[in-house]
């Protein structure tokens, strides 16, 4: 057991998270992570070998429907809660030049 | 001394306003006057909609009086906890991310409610995003317990817990994806229960674990709760995991009958760490039932401690990528500065979530990430077929199980998020539940040596609701007022 996060790990779940860490949140995320799947490693005591992964409990299949606009266009309220809006739409950063 | 409007169950108090011996600004008046007193200490509300409540309860009342509305539930003031949009009213999940969020629609279950004809009175506090088993990672403060206000009043739905237990409201709804409506009903002394999962439509609900996740009623009373259950089921079309069951006639449930019902004790609820308390209130109910006629049983569960290791692989998996919408676009809070695009998701995310949220998308990322999701998520999802077939091995054998709902009454305020782990091992009782996605209800047993409410769960096979209500409510009968 014992499992060490490295510098690597923790980058790669920050990019993965959509987090922004800095040093002292990095190693306390790695001290939290590292105790959570020492304690999660406990599951390989079991013998899982054959046993089908269970997503859900009740066998749900996918429901199809027709394409049909049941909603109204809501877009004024919609937009009231963006940070930012203009002309009917949300405001991002510029993506490319 | 006659009980004020406010301290009435639910569906005493409707009676009431149903005959015209109450009229629902007079029950308005009542729940409004207890928060006004009592709330800037126990903090049970995130937000009210007094103003709405009043506009509505004018309709309400017109209806009620001319015999088009005829509901249980008609006029009854409700609680909603904040992880459900309600439309025209601000939706936080106790999230910084979402704190001036006004959602455009209603989630169905509030929808159903409203239909009823009972009053939406206000938004109630929980754990952020319903990640923790206190009320103490809400980003706007924490819930006192009513019943000792040096105590947590349990989570993720301690607010509406709360509400209930300070006759803030009549009743309402929580949400529960490892314990988050029967846990903090235990520490309250309320009653509260999660459905078999696809019982209640989830649309509206902010998801967490959405495999796990289900709306319940959190009430003063087990009829109550066969009410607001019967109330809140639908069949939902914009839920394609709701399941569409025409067995949702509840309060036929209300029974005072157990004779003959099967019940089984697990032997490994009753372990290391169960405070003796606990265990002997909730034994001493055990042997009440056993005495009305239920054939009571201990019994080996098996795989109990492995429901915890595998429920936050799950449901930090599951979080992790139904949180990833909250990015500082859309709505909610976006940070100042930034460089471009994919800086603004990080910044805002970073300071928009509180650490117990962070950690958790982070445990969630990982486990799903290539390289590991074999080796975690899958041999969570194993696990969880295993401790499934756990619970089916044990409703061959038994009708329902009994069991407390967690090791200890409530801590105190700010004894728990120190340590993570330990605060997860307090949910050891009641996550099996949602992994097997079965129904359970907590009740109040007893009081411990603090005064303490100690919570009684009794946890069903899939579909078996109405037999939980039964035995619930037969239980309650014996043991009488829990004031």
């Amino acid at each position: 057991m014992a499992n060490v996060i490295s510098d690597e790990t923790i980058e790669y779940v920050g990019i993965l998270s959509k987090l922004k860490l800095d040093d002292e949140q990095k190693e306390q995320a790695k001290k939290d992570l590292a105790q959570m799947l020492d304690y999660i490693d406990q599951l390989g005591e079991l013998d899982t070998e054959g046993v089908e992964p269970m997503t859900h409990v009740h066998p749900f299949t996918n429901r199809f429907r027709e394409d049909e606009v049941t909603n109204g266009d809501d877009r004024e309220n919609i937009l009231k809660n963006a940070p930012e809006e203009k002309d009917g739409s949300f405001v991002v950063p510029r993506t490319f030049d | 001394m006659e009980k004020k409007l406010n301290e009435l169950s639910a569906v005493e108090l409707g009676k009431k306003i149903s005959v015209g011996e109450v009229s629902v600004k007079e029950a308005l008046d009542a729940s409004f006057a207890a928060i006004d007193e009592k709330d800037g200490e126990i903090h049970a509300y995130l937000e009210l909609s007094r103003e709405k409540a009043y506009e509505r309860a004018e309709d309400i009342q017109k209806r009620i009086s001319d015999g088009s509305l005829k509901h249980p539930l008609a006029g009854v003031p409700v609680a909603i906890k904040d992880n459900m949009c309600t439309e025209g009213i601000k939706t936080t999940c106790a999230s910084k991310i979402l704190y001036n969020f006004v959602p455009t629609f209603s989630s169905t279950a509030v929808e159903n409610l409203e239909e009823a004809g009972a009053i939406v009175i206000g938004k109630t506090n929980m754990d952020e995003f319903a990640m923790g088993s206190t009320t103490e990672t809400s980003a706007f403060g924490v819930t006192k317990n009513p019943r000792n206000t040096a105590h947590v009043p349990g989570g993720s739905s301690g607010g509406s817990a709360a509400a209930v237990a300070a006759d803030e409201c009549s009743c309402a709804l929580g949400s529960d994806t490892g314990g988050s409506i029967r846990q903090p009903a235990g520490y309250c002394g309320v009653v509260g229960m999660k459905p078999t999962y696809g019982t209640v439509s989830r649309y509206g609900l902010i998801a967490y674990g959405s495999s796990l996740d289900q709306i319940g009623p959190i009430t003063k009373d087990v009829t109550d709760t066969a009410v607001m259950l019967e109330t809140i089921s639908s069949y939902d079309k914009k839920d394609s995991t709701s399941v569409d069951r025409d067995d949702t006639n509840f309060t036929s449930a209300l029974i005072e009958d157990v004779a003959g019902m099967k019940i089984g004790v697990p032997r490994d609820y009753f372990g290391e760490g169960l405070d003796p308390e606990v265990s002997a209130a909730v034994k001493k109910a055990a042997d009440d039932l056993k005495a009305a006629g239920a054939i009571v049983e201990e019994f080996d569960l098996s795989l109990v401690k492995y429901a915890i290791p595998a429920y936050y692989t799950i449901a930090d998996a599951e979080a992790s990528s139904n949180l990833e919408r909250f990015d500082g676009i859309k709505y909610g809070y976006r940070a100042e500065d930034f460089k471009d695009l994919h800086d603004l998701y990080k910044k805002t995310r970073s300071e928009g979530f509180g650490p117990e949220v962070q950690r958790r998308i982070m445990l969630g990322s990982f486990v799903l990430s290539s390289g590991y999701y074999d080796a975690y998520y899958l041999k969570a999802l194993k696990v969880k077929a295993l401790i499934k077939k756990a619970f089916d091995d044990a409703f061959s054998k038994y009708d329902m199980i009994l069991g407390p709902v967690a090791p200890t009454t409530a801590p105190e305020l700010g004894k728990s998020l120190s340590d993570p782990l330990s605060m997860y091992l307090g949910d050891i009782y009641t996550i099996s539940v949602n992994l097997a996605g079965l129904p359970g209800i907590c009740l109040p047993c007893g009081r411990d040596s603090k005064g303490l409410p100690i919570g009684l769960q009794l946890i069903g096979d899939c579909f078996k609701d109405s037999t939980l209500i039964q035995a619930a409510y037969t239980y309650e009968k014996i043991r009488g007022d829990f004031a």
